[in-house]
């Protein structure tokens, strides 16, 4: 089992929907957000490029954050989803400092938070927030594992990037461009 | 051109625009530990020699700064958690994988066998205050008995000390400035420099001073070099490299590097201390300060320039 998350950034339209999905499932304290949505404009008008994102933890298979954590509060679970345990969490920053997405926070009751990859709805067999609610279907979870799965055969087929791959960093939330 | 930027809204504390998830305690911590490390290191090797007497102030004297330096320390690391009761969750586990593990660890062996070190030299110390209990004096001359093996425990203690504060940062590979293998050694020098600029402040005789006029010069030099190394590492590595390094060469933070670490730090007390070795008589205090001041500047700059570089993508 290997959990990934494939974003058709040719469909997405920046709605911010996934965002506010996420905060309400998971009780995101106002002013923080899990997932969030770049806009990159590459070029000089008029030759000018677009590119919509929808960006979030990458769960990453070589995550630098678990490799730093000192008392093993950052880990990874079954399916390669990188977990915080809030009680065994002392706050000293060390994983946000390793993280090259600047996908963790300081949560305001002192541990540190992140995307969970909605682990506790993919327990009763349910998509993630954020992708169970995006209004052009542009992003899609699946095993990566089941060759058969939506998103095996999506990164067959499709041309897809992933984010700072040269950190080494092994990103499990891929971009098809 | 490329701009990206976000448009979901996000302003995370501490987050964004730019990381400031470590604050000034982590910059004093560092000063603070590397100062302790090359005062215990010196006061471990020359234990080992047998030269104690020749240099009471390295041994006995100086000796009591590494244990305030590193509780001081602590109480700095442990304020800039943010989640501080869990603060016992460090000594669960053993992860060879992280620094601040190896970190958490060896402070939690060097802190006390600093207070027991300079509760050997007790009753030198302090001739006048009777230690009412008994078991306290013998417990004194136990540990006057133990001192060479309490200082070849310290001389690799120290070492791993003085190289965990450059690690800590070196082991993110997120932060391209932070991310060489040079900061450890660097940091390891530089704090050896600071302790050995401590010991020519408190130092009593002119042997012991000339002695580490020596050692910080040595030590100025090496120091030199390793930056010299690290910008020249930056300079022909990759894009993100590039931007770490133009932080300190023509960046905000060129000023704070190049004139009050490099030249004020470590060049201006370097060519004061090689004059006062050469006989010229120079107040030694002012290198010294210089290089205490300089080596604190250099902790700062590090600890938040690293935090401005990142990937782009």
């Amino acid at each position: 089992m290997r959990y990934a998350m494939v974003i058709d950034t040719l469909k997405c339209v920046g709605c911010s929907d996934c965002v506010v999905a996420c905060q309400t499932e998971n009780n995101v304290p106002i002013g923080y957000c899990r997932d969030w949505i770049t806009e990159t404009v590459n070029g000089a008008y008029p030759n000018i490029e677009l590119e919509l994102k929808s960006e979030r933890c990458n769960h990453c298979e070589n995550a630098p954050c678990v490799r730093c954590c000192p008392t093993g509060a950052s880990h990874i679970i079954d399916g390669g989803i990188v977990l915080v345990t809030p009680n065994e969490c002392i706050g000293c920053g060390a994983c946000i400092e390793s993280c090259p997405y600047d996908a963790r926070y300081q949560h305001p009751d002192g541990y540190v938070d992140k995307c969970t990859f909605c682990h506790h709805r993919l327990e009763k067999g349910q998509l993630p927030a954020c992708v169970s609610v995006c209004p052009t279907k542009c992003m899609y979870f699946g095993d990566l594992d089941n060759p058969n799965s939506e998103v095996s055969k999506l990164l067959k087929n499709r041309k897809y990037k992933t984010l700072a791959p040269e950190a080494g960093t092994k990103p499990h939330v891929y971009y098809l461009i | 051109m490329q701009e990206e930027l976000f448009t979901s809204g996000r302003n995370i504390p501490n987050i964004d625009p730019s990381l400031e998830v470590w604050h000034w305690p982590i910059s004093v911590y560092l000063f603070l530990g590397g100062l302790a490390a090359g005062i215990l290191l010196f006061a471990g090797v020359i234990t080992i020699l047998g030269k104690d007497k020749e240099y009471p102030t390295t041994v006995k004297y100086a000796s009591m700064v590494p244990p305030i330096a590193l509780t001081l320390g602590l109480l700095a690391l442990v304020y800039d958690l943010t989640n501080p009761l869990y603060t016992w969750q460090l000594y669960t586990t053993i992860r060879l994988e992280s620094p601040m593990s190896w970190g958490a660890w060896v402070l939690l062996v060097t802190t006390p066998l600093s207070f027991l070190w300079v509760f050997s030299y007790f009753s030198e110390l302090f001739p006048k205050w009777n230690l009412r209990f008994d078991f306290l004096k013998t417990f004194m001359k136990f540990l006057k008995r133990n001192r060479k093996n309490m200082a070849y425990a310290l001389v690799p203690l120290s070492i791993i000390l003085g190289v965990y504060t450059g690690i800590l940062l070196s082991a993110f590979n997120a932060r391209p400035l932070w991310n060489n293998a040079i900061l450890g050694p660097l940091f390891l020098t530089s704090g050896l420099s600071t302790g050995a600029a401590t010991i020519i402040l408190l130092a009593k005789t002119a042997k012991e001073r000339h002695l580490f006029s020596k050692i910080d010069l040595a030590l100025i030099i090496i120091e030199l070099g390793l930056i010299v190394h690290m910008l020249m590492g930056m300079y022909a590595g990759s894009q993100v490299q590039l931007d770490a390094m133009n932080l300190l060469i023509g960046g905000e933070f060129t000023l704070m590097f190049f004139g009050f670490v490099v030249i004020l730090g470590l060049i201006i007390p370097g060519i004061l201390e090689a004059l006062e070795i050469k006989g010229y008589k120079v107040p030694v205090a002012i290198p010294a300060i210089l290089v205490l001041i300089g080596g604190l500047i250099f902790r700062f700059v590090m600890v938040e320039a690293g935090q401005l570089t990142r990937y782009l993508y």
